[in-house]
């Protein structure tokens, strides 16, 4: 069954590619015979996945509610702050995308966000900016 | 001597990883990593174990060196200690380890010492009988599945057992309910418990597959499930011809992709397919067409885990726990506004306010305990005075909040309870699959009233469309996400109405947490230091030294800065 494998061929693309684009889906819908609509249809369905190019690093803002009641609303703010982007959206440099996700299990130590991949709790302004000048440098 | 460093996700992100890389190149002893003990407020976690054990929290790489040195003058380091015996601790006198007794303690890729502890005796005791003795001892022991529902562990099985020709069994780590995430304590920490309880579950029913669904959020759990389950394979304790006893069982991971529907058992079936995650309608339910259109049992991690707890112990003495209608013990993740987070294992009936003020510890100095969010976002919000019920899943149903996976998070007296609604509801709203009507539509107006009243735009009359929208949605959709959606308002609407009857005809929050409705003053003890003025971005205060401040509302975007840093105490949040 082709179809099975339909999301791990999804994530090795974005691993490669950094997103999905259409031509990566049609060459997909070819070798696999599976078609162009459905691996669409499953490609915007999982927020893992993105059908528009990336920044190089992805942050990625936990909104579970233990990082809401802990403030995660001030990290998009500080993140807006310095890097002049709302959540989907990437920097003209194309340095940087931002996200939200749901609960990444940090709960005990809000708020946390994933910087490409990586977690990084108890964030505040200062945290916040030392990461990116970091990412920057 | 043994040394173990809690190096689960929350003790990575504590910064463990430099204190083990130091303590093992420090010192001439065994270093191990262990998964985590549950005390994440107190991580990350040095244990050092010799004629006596030390336990050690909050270690960083600045002040590891002083347990070096301790550990070298054969000596204990008092400023760091906080226990020589994890039942010493308030944390733990409530508490009973049973599923999670090797969490922070084992090193959780090594067979031997799993084995060690009274692992696969489980296992073990169970191939001695014929699998239906084995549905039976589940049944009697009256385990009900932890992944939210409570459905009867043993009814599922038996379901299934007398089918014949291909079956599946699905571990259900997709743990996507916000706030909880106890299954991946599990599956970091102790992996083969789960995997025994599945091999436990294979004999049983008759299946020779099984598939562990988790996030792709949890890199470091599917990695070590990873090697745990080559290690059982290696040991003949997967594969073929299991132990001896002629029957097969070959387990795999899969790995989600970020949505939280696919936790409902027939979306993952779906997803493991390679479709979109979106539930099939039930009946039929996966028992009889699940994967593949084959007879399936989906459970959670937890439920396998208790599986083989119940195995080891005896279906008898696992029934002695818990209250009249559910049986053991729960393993559940403390959040939110809350001294003492983490995660505890405490017998069904263990009575709320005893898992918050004496497990936990309370809300944090100087804040008041408003409301227990039980469940998630299928879940309600249970205020102070309820907080003599017990644990279990039809008492907090009766309360219009549900047991769910395990999370509970603690509201403090500075939130607001229609923000909170507002933003389970917004949660809901971006993770409805959007297949059934009611959900996809409802979801989003009851989104829409909610964020008019926060902003101060409700009107007499939106409560009651709230409720009559809310029990549509409840009534019509398709899967328990929509379902359950609408407990946040329907719970935070019985116990707090008069907090949307502020918002609704005072234009206040009461909590003051809502921006739009707060506003920020200087009051008669400004000193006239001109603090504020220099913090304000957008310079909407302005006046002279040494006299009294004003902020010009038009142009304040109450960003609370100058609140913040008042030395005064003048800065008044109306
Ligand atoms: C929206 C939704 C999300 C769910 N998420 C999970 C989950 O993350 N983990 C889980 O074990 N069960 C989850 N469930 C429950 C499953 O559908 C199913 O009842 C459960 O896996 C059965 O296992 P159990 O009998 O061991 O509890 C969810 C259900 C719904 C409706
Ligand atoms: S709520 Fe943010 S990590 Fe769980």
């Amino acid at each position: 069954m082709v179809q099975d494998l339909l999301l791990p061929i999804l994530k090795h693309e974005q691993k490669k590619s950094g997103y999905i684009s259409e031509a990566a889906i049609k060459r997909i819908s070819i070798q696999t015979g599976i078609p162009v609509s459905r691996i669409f249809g499953v490609a915007t369905f999982y927020s893992m996945f993105h059908t528009k190019p990336q920044g190089k690093n992805m942050i990625e803002v936990c909104h579970g509610p233990s990082c809401h009641l802990n403030g995660s609303f001030n990290v998009l703010k500080s993140l807006y702050k310095s890097l002049k982007i709302k959540p989907g959206e990437t920097t003209k440099d194309k340095k940087f995308s931002l996200h939200t996700c749901s609960c990444i299990g940090c709960c005990d130590k809000g708020p946390a966000m994933l910087l490409n991949g990586k977690q990084y709790t108890l964030l505040d302004e200062t945290k916040l900016k030392a990461i990116i000048k970091k990412c920057r440098s | 001597m043994r040394i173990t460093v809690g190096l689960a996700t929350c003790g990575i992100s504590a910064g463990g990883i430099p204190v083990f890389e130091t303590l093992k190149k420090e010192l001439d002893c065994k270093v191990e990593k262990v998964g985590c003990i549950g005390m994440c407020h107190n991580e990350p976690i040095v244990t050092v174990s010799d004629d006596k054990t030390y336990i050690y929290g909050n270690v960083t790489k600045d002040n590891v060196d002083k347990i070096i040195r301790a550990v070298k003058d054969k000596k204990p380091c008092a400023e760091l200690l906080i226990a020589n015996d994890i039942n010493e601790l308030e944390f733990y006198k409530k508490q009973k380890r049973l599923v999670t007794e090797n969490c922070g303690v084992i090193n959780p890729l090594d067979l031997d010492q799993y084995k060690d502890a009274g692992g696969y005796s489980g296992l073990q005791n169970a191939v001695k009988l014929q699998p239906e003795q084995v549905i039976q001892n589940i049944t009697d022991s009256g385990l009900r599945g932890r992944g939210g529902a409570g459905f009867p562990t043993g009814m599922k099985w038996k379901f299934i057992s007398g089918k014949k020709g291909k079956k599946y069994l699905i571990c259900n780590g997709d743990e996507g309910d916000p706030g909880a995430f106890m299954n991946r304590l599990v599956m970091e920490s102790d992996p083969f418990k789960m995997i025994e309880g599945m091999t436990i579950g294979a004999y049983a029913t008759g299946a020779d597959e099984g598939i562990i669904y988790t996030r792709a959020e949890y890199p470091l759990a599917i990695q070590t499930l990873e090697i745990a389950i080559q290690t059982a394979y290696k040991e003949n304790l997967l594969g073929k011809d299991i132990l001896g006893k002629g029957f097969n069982f070959d387990l795999r991971i899969q790995k989600g992709a970020g949505a939280f529907v696919c936790g409902e058992e027939t979306a993952l079936i779906n997803s493991i397919e390679g479709k979109r995650g979106s539930p099939r309608p039930r009946p039929p339910y996966p028992a009889e067409k699940g994967l593949y259109g084959k007879p399936t049992v989906v459970n959670n991690v937890g439920t396998w885990a208790h599986v083989a707890t119940i195995m080891k112990m005896g279906a008898k003495e696992y029934a002695k726990i818990g209250t009249a209608k559910t049986k053991g013990t729960k393993v559940i993740c403390l959040t939110g506004h809350i001294k003492r987070t983490g995660v505890i294992e405490v017998p069904i009936g263990t009575k709320l306010k005893e898992i918050i003020f004496d497990i936990g510890g309370g809300c944090p100095d100087g804040t008041k305990f408003k409301a227990l969010l039980s469940g998630g976002p299928a879940g309600g919000c249970i205020p102070e005075d309820k907080l003599d019920t017990p644990l279990d899943f039809e008492p907090l149903q009766e309360l219009g909040a549900i047991m769910g996976s395990g999370g509970l998070v603690v509201i403090n007296d500075k939130s607001c309870m229609v923000d909170v609604a507002k933003y389970f509801m917004n949660f809901t709203q971006e993770e409805s699959c959007g297949k059934c009507t009611p959900c996809r539509e409802g979801t989003k107006r009851l989104l829409e009233m909610l964020q008019s009243i926060t902003r101060g735009a409700g009107k007499p009359g939106d409560i009651e469309k709230i409720e009559k929208l809310s029990n549509f949605v409840r009534d019509n959709s398709l899967c328990g996400l929509g379902q359950n959606a609408p407990n946040p308002i329907l719970s935070t609407l019985r116990y707090f109405r008069q907090e949307y009857d502020a918002h609704i005809t005072d234009k206040a929050c009461p909590a003051k947490a809502c921006l739009d409705l707060v506003s920020y003053h200087i009051t008669e003890h400004c000193k006239g230091c001109g603090n504020c003025e220099k913090h304000c971005p957008t310079k909407a205060i302005t006046g002279k030294l040494k006299e009294r401040f004003f902020i010009d509302q038009e142009k304040c975007i109450k960003c609370g800065v100058c609140f913040e840093n008042c030395a005064f105490k003048a800065i008044e949040k109306r």
